[in-house]
């Protein structure tokens, strides 16, 4: 308390001050008979080399910059797609760099150059169809160009995904990822995001008939649960927290109407594609040279996908499946070595805001060679021995 | 042709009130001033935020007793910022930055200011709207600031407020009292904007004096016309996504919710989609930059002019260049949604017409540096932000391009690069444009004039700082930094030289953006000591052309107290051959022989 109070003194005191220097100041400026508006030759020199001097300055930083930080220390591509776009970003920076440098150079020396001083005049000019002509056709020109070379990537990029690419599930929850890979058939079983029952190690909510038949009996206890609350004697709630027990028990009635009503028409066969999936929680493992289809999911809110190494980014949205496509083309391993760090790791990061953990919200990516990930995802249990035989027991 | 001319012709003049000349004043001078006042009330405390945040990001987990003094052991416990008000410190400042001081500050004050005195008209056409527009405007800067103190803290899904985010407060605290004030308050704020660009066009359309053609207008005015025009049409569409969204929370609709669980709760909500809120976002987002930034362009063109001594270079041009920027900016939303699940072949041609707009822009900056070229520059400090408006403007546009083209975006999109770019646009070509703007036209507000001295402190201080903090942003956000991340300690996982690298530019930046804080400390210091103490005015201190100059320095209601001048000429002949002066005021008649423009 008391520091603020002294802070706040300083602040006054330090206004009154310099409210008495431009007081001083401003009576002197009056005496000399000069005014506000009339800027002296020395102060029109004195801002057009400044205009000269910073712009020497703020080139000798960007020069700075580009070269300790150039592309931002964010390691080269380590996708087959990424390669061409890095070519492709590197173009327009070169592009966007030389326009920048120009007409802030053209800027500069002008302001520099043509400054007010005893008997200079302006130079009457007020238009020149030609030369305004110039500068729209040049830029259209560059601008073409940018346009067709980006489109023909973003073309590639977004196109469908070739027939034998993998299908790899990734599923966003407020803070965390989780991945499901499609097993032997590539196939990923269908999902209803009405199932998700951590109890039974269905955290993504896949379709089979025992998860259905399983979660309509969880929600029927959950709303017995809720109702004998509501009922009991014993215990007594707020009104808001009543009424909202009450919208609870209504909410989860329809959850399980609807949920019924999918059973009553599901068709067994849809269990198959389901069976050999592989959920993984830790990291993400990737075959080296393989294309793959992502398929993204949220749970709660938008998060984004977001792999800077690969040059992969995509928005994961409640109620939506997204996808992208990439291939890895350089493992771990490889990308250790060329970086020299021991502790280098490929990530997936989340990349739009979330809620208070958005900044921790990410997932390591190991990318392996043929033999490492065949290793790796044998090992990996499958839904119908975690989830499906657990529930026949 | 000439202008109808609808007020009476003689300047009426009646004692008033305290309340009604300086509260409740219809006077659009007066609501111009009001306008500016509440723009830099909101823009220091929309810099405190961003003071705060940065403090975190330069010192991540470090106990900083200015926090704790500021946002107390609620927020800051031990002088360390709470996550989740680090995300309502950012929604907050990137509010109250693009609308209150953006927006309506700068809109507000030098439309209402310069519309009727550039075109000699006696007020807007309709005063009490006028009136309307700013009080409203005022109880949505009163509602938003106090969304700051509720105690499940401000809305803190980013001033973008995607749902469901937004929309389900058991996602972040915010999105509970927060949001729902965030939402009334931008209502309100919205309905404000309609009232006040509806009185601009109809203004300009119908009151301007005898002589002032369309074409013979300053550019201020064009800029201020075409931007009330995208405001018209495009705020509505904001207020639609804001009362779905209002719905969606309140009243159990689900416009945009679907397949929902969030905080262990299954929602039975089906078949809404966040995509909507986005593309209806992004409808009003998009020209939204424009309404922000072709203000400041049309105040550069008007102090570039006059302080070149030479006439605006192109002046058609620049018309057609702020036509066409305001008739494309209304189809280039996509380009905010290329990652978000939209078809990616519209993607490509929100690509197209992105860079399409690049065009008009250039041509504007082209004509800048013609202007300026073989000038007689006047430093004045309006000037100089002039001159630093052009430069941040070719700064910010040129990264648009990487931004614009999709398959660029995808590495880019949300990161700090991003942040880098519209904050050189909006951050520093924008506010420069309304620093120039307030001290040009400080001695037609106030009568009298602001400390030169200062002035120049101000620019240079905040020149350099401004590039201090953005510039290295670019660097950040090319390394594949996200932004609205409370701090980068994931990075020790995975990559420790950036992580090093990251650390270190946001030292910096946040070491430039405490220097660039306290330099405007000078300016705020500057004009309240001008508006009490400064030297008198004189009625056209810089020897400017535009009507605003003919009118009286002692403010009178009706603006002129004789009869409304009479234009002859474009705004633009300065250094004329053959002139005596280097100005010709657009009151004089063209002399024999002489050619119009
Ligand atoms: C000149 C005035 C401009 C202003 C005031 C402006 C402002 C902004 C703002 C505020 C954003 C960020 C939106 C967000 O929060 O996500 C943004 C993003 C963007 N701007 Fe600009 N901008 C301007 C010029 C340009 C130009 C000339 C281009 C293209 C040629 C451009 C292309 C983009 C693109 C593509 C994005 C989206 C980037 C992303 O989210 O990944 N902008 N701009
Ligand atoms: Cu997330
Ligand atoms: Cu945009």
């Amino acid at each position: 308390m008391e520091s603020k109070f002294i802070i706040l003194i300083v602040i006054v005191l330090g206004i009154v001050a310099i409210s008495q220097l431009a007081r001083v100041y401003e009576l002197a400026a009056k005496l000399k008979g000069k005014k506000e508006e009339d800027i002296s030759d020395s102060d029109n020199r004195m801002n057009a080399r400044m205009m000269f001097a910073f712009m020497i300055l703020f080139f000798g930083t960007v020069i700075y910059f580009y070269t300790e930080y150039g592309r931002g220390l964010l390691p080269e591509a380590a996708s087959v797609h990424g390669v061409e776009q890095d070519w492709l970003m590197n173009l327009n920076i070169f592009i966007i760099t030389t326009v920048f440098f120009l007409t802030n150079f053209l800027l500069f020396f002008f302001a520099s150059k043509y400054y007010k001083r005893k008997g200079s005049k302006a130079y009457f000019f007020p238009h020149d169809n030609k030369l305004e002509l110039i500068w729209t056709v040049i830029p259209s020109i560059v601008l073409a160009v940018i346009i067709i070379l980006g489109l023909k990537n973003w073309n590639e990029v977004t196109g469908a995904p070739s027939e034998d690419a993998e299908k790899v599930e990734l599923y966003s929850k407020q803070f965390s990822w989780t991945a499901r890979y499609s097993g032997e058939d590539n196939v990923l079983g269908d999902f209803n995001y009405k199932l998700v029952n951590d109890d039974i190690n269905n955290p993504l909510g896949v379709v089979t008939r025992v998860t259905m038949e399983t979660q309509i009996e969880a929600l029927k206890a959950k709303i017995v649960d809720e109702k004998a609350k509501l009922n009991s004697d014993s215990l007594v709630f707020a009104d808001d927290i009543e009424y909202k027990m009450h919208k609870k028990v209504e909410r989860l009635s329809r959850v399980v109407r609807r949920l019924e009503e999918e059973l009553a028409s599901y068709n067994d066969s849809l269990d198959i594609p389901a069976l050999d999936d592989k959920i993984v929680r830790g990291d993400l493992h990737l075959k080296v040279n393989q294309e793959y289809e992502f398929q993204f999911r949220a749970e709660d809110v938008i998060h984004s996908a977001y792999f800077p190494h690969f040059r992969a980014q995509m928005n994961t949205v409640p109620g939506m499946k997204t996808r992208f496509k990439f291939t890895p083309t350089i493992t771990t391993k490889e990308m250790r070595e060329k970086l020299q760090d021991e502790n280098f790791n490929y990530v997936l990061l989340c990349n739009k805001i979330c809620g208070a953990s958005h900044s921790n919200m990410y997932m390591l990516v190991q990318v392996d060679d043929e033999a490492t990930y065949d290793a790796w995802i044998a090992e990996q249990p499958t839904f119908k021995s975690t989830v499906i035989d657990e529930l026949n027991k | 042709m000439g202008a109808t001319v609808s007020h009476d012709d003689h300047g009426h003049h009646h004692e008033e009130g305290f309340i009604s000349k300086y509260i409740f004043s219809m006077d659009h001078k007066m609501i111009a001033k009001q306008f500016l006042v509440t723009g830099m009330m909101m823009g220091v405390l929309g810099m405190m935020l961003s003071i705060f945040f940065r403090i975190q990001l330069g010192w991540p987990g470090e106990e900083s007793t200015v926090l704790n003094m500021f946002l107390g052991d609620d927020w800051a416990p031990n002088g360390i910022l709470d996550r989740n008000m680090y995300l309502g410190l950012v929604t907050i400042h990137g509010t109250l930055m693009v609308f209150f001081v953006l927006t309506a500050g700068l809109s507000g004050t030098f439309s209402n200011l310069l519309i009727p005195l550039q075109l000699g008209a006696r007020d807007m056409a309709s005063g009490f709207l006028n009136m309307l527009s700013y009080w409203m405007f005022f109880i949505s800067t009163c509602l938003m600031t106090i969304s700051l103190f509720v105690e499940s803290g401000p809305a803190m899904a980013g001033w973008t407020v995607y749902p469901p985010l937004s929309a389900l407060e058991e996602a972040v605290p915010g999105s509970g009292l927060g949001m729902t004030l965030w939402l009334m308050s931008m209502a309100i704020f919205i309905a404000s904007s309609l009232l006040g660009s509806l009185n601009y066009i109809v203004t300009v359309l119908n009151l301007r004096t005898k002589g002032m053609k369309m074409t013979r207008m300053p550019l201020t005015i064009w800029a201020f016309f075409v931007t009330a025009i995208l405001g018209v049409l495009s705020f509505p569409v904001l207020l639609s996504a804001a009362l779905l969204l209002l719905m969606d929370r309140t009243m159990g609709t689900n416009f945009y919710l679907s397949d929902i669980i969030v905080g262990g709760e299954m929602m039975d909500y089906t078949g809404g989609s966040p995509l909507l809120f986005e593309h209806l976002f992004w409808f009003l987002g998009h020209p939204e930059v424009y309404i922000v930034l072709l203000p400041a362009l049309g105040i550069t063109s008007e102090i570039i002019a006059t302080n070149s001594r030479k006439p605006i270079f192109g002046y058609r041009a620049m018309i057609g260049s702020i036509l066409a920027i305001g008739f494309l900016s209304f189809i280039v939303w996509g380009h905010h949604m290329f990652l978000t699940g939209m078809n990616p072949f519209l993607g490509g041609v929100f690509v197209f017409t992105t860079l399409l707009i690049a065009i008009p822009s250039a041509v504007k900056v082209f004509n800048y540096l013609t202007t300026i070229w073989k000038g007689n520059i006047v430093y004045t400090p309006g000037m100089l932000f002039s001159i630093g408006l052009v430069s941040t403007f070719i700064t910010g546009g040129v990264t648009g391009i990487i931004l614009a083209d999709s398959a660029l975006d995808i590495t880019v999109h949300d990161t700090y690069f991003v942040v880098a770019h519209f904050h050189v646009v909006m951050g520093l070509s924008a506010i420069f444009g309304m620093f120039a703007g307030v001290y040009h036209w400080f001695p037609k507000m106030y009568g009298r004039m602001m400390n030169t001295k200062m002035g120049y402190f101000h620019f240079w201080t905040t020149l350099i700082s401004g590039y201090g903090v953005f510039f290295p942003m670019h660097f950040v956000g090319i390394a594949g930094a996200p932004r609205r991340y409370y701090d980068y300690s994931v990075y020790d996982l995975f990559d420790k030289a950036q992580y090093e690298m990251i650390l270190d530019l946001n030292v910096l930046i946040s070491i430039f953006a405490i220097l660039g804080a306290f330099a405007q400390g000078v300016f705020i210091f500057n004009f309240f000591y001008s508006i009490w103490f400064g030297q008198k005015a004189v009625q056209n201190p810089w020897k400017s052309n535009t009507l605003e100059w003919t009118t009286p320095v002692e403010h009178v209601h009706g603006n002129w107290p004789g009869p409304r001048p009479e234009v002859h000429r474009w705004p633009y002949d300065y250094s004329k051959p053959g002139a005596e002066e280097d100005f010709i005021p657009q009151i004089v008649p063209l002399a024999e022989g002489e050619e119009d423009h």
